[in-house]
């Protein structure tokens, strides 16, 4: 419940920001963050919201192993379904 | 990674006796299962805290939502794990069933956001969680007063993680022996690490805030027993990219600005001081407790039907799920008992998740 996770922000406006989660634009507050974060720039989402800012090695790091966690995840529905 | 992993080795080695750790976060209990990292050390026993904030909830306040959502005009809504977790009346799934309007929400903005689209409802925020969640709310409630709105309120059943973590080292009966914490990275991403130094400075027992990646646990994991091995006790952070040493004060201050700590009852464990937040006097009129006045019938923690249910020892590190007469048998993730197995991230079902792999992981050594 406590997982956030790494976004890249697409656009933004005053403290409203639209993010790139997982290939889908979410629209996320930024009311949170204790910095300033501008377009092109990764910060954790959760429920909504921007927690922190983080530096784009450290996101793609955090992605490549969400990717592999849903990719293991679709493996299990697949191998609850045969 | 294969340097981390040989120096936990070695330093097991050199301890020449079993290492006990508890992750006290529920997403750190499932990323342990998921990364195998359990089947790579078994000389270190991972012990699984009051990490996951479903689990947690009492009963009482459960059916206190039931009851808000069953008032006439009123739509309850709260995240998707609370909609299975068992009360004494029943679970918020049930009271859907039976009528109630009770809905799902990805963020607490989403409800201010029903609220402001029909100002003749009534829109009542169940709300769990811990720090990492609290500020959001605290956001959620900053909105709604910005917006002028007299129909949103919140249920706050939000709990504190230090707090939690003083009570089990302290508890008179049952205290749990532990070498070392794994502490939550996203929880420590809001408050730092400071508030855990309590830890180190009173209980001489090491520290390390980690990250969710494998070699991030692994990391956390070579730097206490770096610890263990020196006979010291810090509170350290494995998480530098996430985790600044003042947390998130942004977030900090807008939550201090709408709740006060209270002394809270944990599921299982009982009542721990201070642990719990609920919204502070002058923000009575959106305090669903204060206006809606909850007075569920049964109050008793462990209710008739528990029979047997070891969620309270298990959340307090003092057995592990598969010690439970109920694991797998009375007690699913389809049919759960207790609230442990309810929650994906509930310590029990995750042993009911990855339990045969970690079997034929051990099996083969």
């Amino acid at each position: 419940m406590c997982l956030a996770i790494p976004s890249k922000i697409i656009s933004k406006n005053g403290f409203e920001a639209t993010v790139d989660l997982y290939g889908a634009r979410k629209k996320v507050s930024l009311m949170l963050l204790p910095e300033d974060a501008s377009v092109g720039e990764y910060v954790l989402v959760h429920a909504g919201f921007a927690i922190q800012k983080i530096d784009e090695e450290a996101a793609k790091d955090a992605i490549g192993l969400i990717d592999e966690i849903l990719k293991t995840l679709e493996q299990e529905d697949a191998d609850s379904l045969q | 990674m294969e340097r981390r992993a040989n120096g936990i080795n070695r330093l097991l080695k050199k301890a020449g006796r079993p290492v006990k750790l508890m992750e006290v976060c529920g997403t750190h209990t499932v990323a342990i299962f998921r990364h195998g990292i359990r089947g790579l050390f078994p000389g270190i026993s991972f012990l699984s805290g009051p990490g996951c904030p479903v689990c947690v909830t009492s009963k009482r306040d459960i059916d206190c939502s039931i009851l808000i959502a069953r008032e006439p005009g009123v739509t309850l809504l709260t995240f998707g794990d609370m909609m299975r977790v068992p009360g004494a009346l029943g679970s918020l799934n049930r009271a859907r069933a039976d009528g109630a309007d009770v809905k799902v929400v990805y963020s607490p903005l989403d409800a201010v956001a029903a609220a402001e689209k029909q100002p003749d409802r009534k829109f009542v925020f169940f709300a769990t969680g811990f720090e990492t969640t609290i500020p959001l709310v605290a956001a959620a409630l900053d909105m709604a007063h910005s917006l002028g709105l007299d129909n949103f309120f919140v249920y706050s059943v939000h709990k504190l993680v230090p707090p939690a973590l003083r009570a089990l080292l302290s508890a008179p009966d049952a205290r749990v022996s532990l070498d070392g914490f794994i502490l939550p990275g996203h929880v420590s991403a809001i408050i730092g690490p400071r508030p855990y130094g309590f830890l180190a400075e009173e209980f001489h027992i090491p520290a390390v805030v980690t990250g969710f990646e494998a070699d991030e646990i692994m990391e956390g994991t070579l730097m206490l027993l770096e610890q263990i091995e020196s006979g010291s006790a810090r509170v350290e952070v494995a998480y530098k990219k996430v985790v600044r040493d003042a947390g998130n004060q942004t977030a900090l201050s807008l939550m201090d600005r709408y709740f006060r700590p209270f002394d809270a009852e944990w599921r299982g464990i009982g009542m721990i001081p201070a642990s719990g937040l609920r919204l502070k006097e002058q923000w009575a009129a959106m305090d669903a407790e204060r206006v809606f006045k909850p007075h569920p019938p049964v109050s008793h923690e462990v209710s008739p039907g528990d029979g047997g249910c070891s969620c309270g020892d298990v959340l307090r590190g003092l057995k592990l799920p598969v010690d439970c007469r109920l694991f797998g048998s009375g007690c699913t993730p389809d049919h759960p008992v207790g609230a442990c197995m309810v929650s994906t991230e509930g310590s029990c079902a995750a042993y009911f998740k990855y339990g045969p792999f970690i079997k034929r992981q051990t099996s083969g050594q």
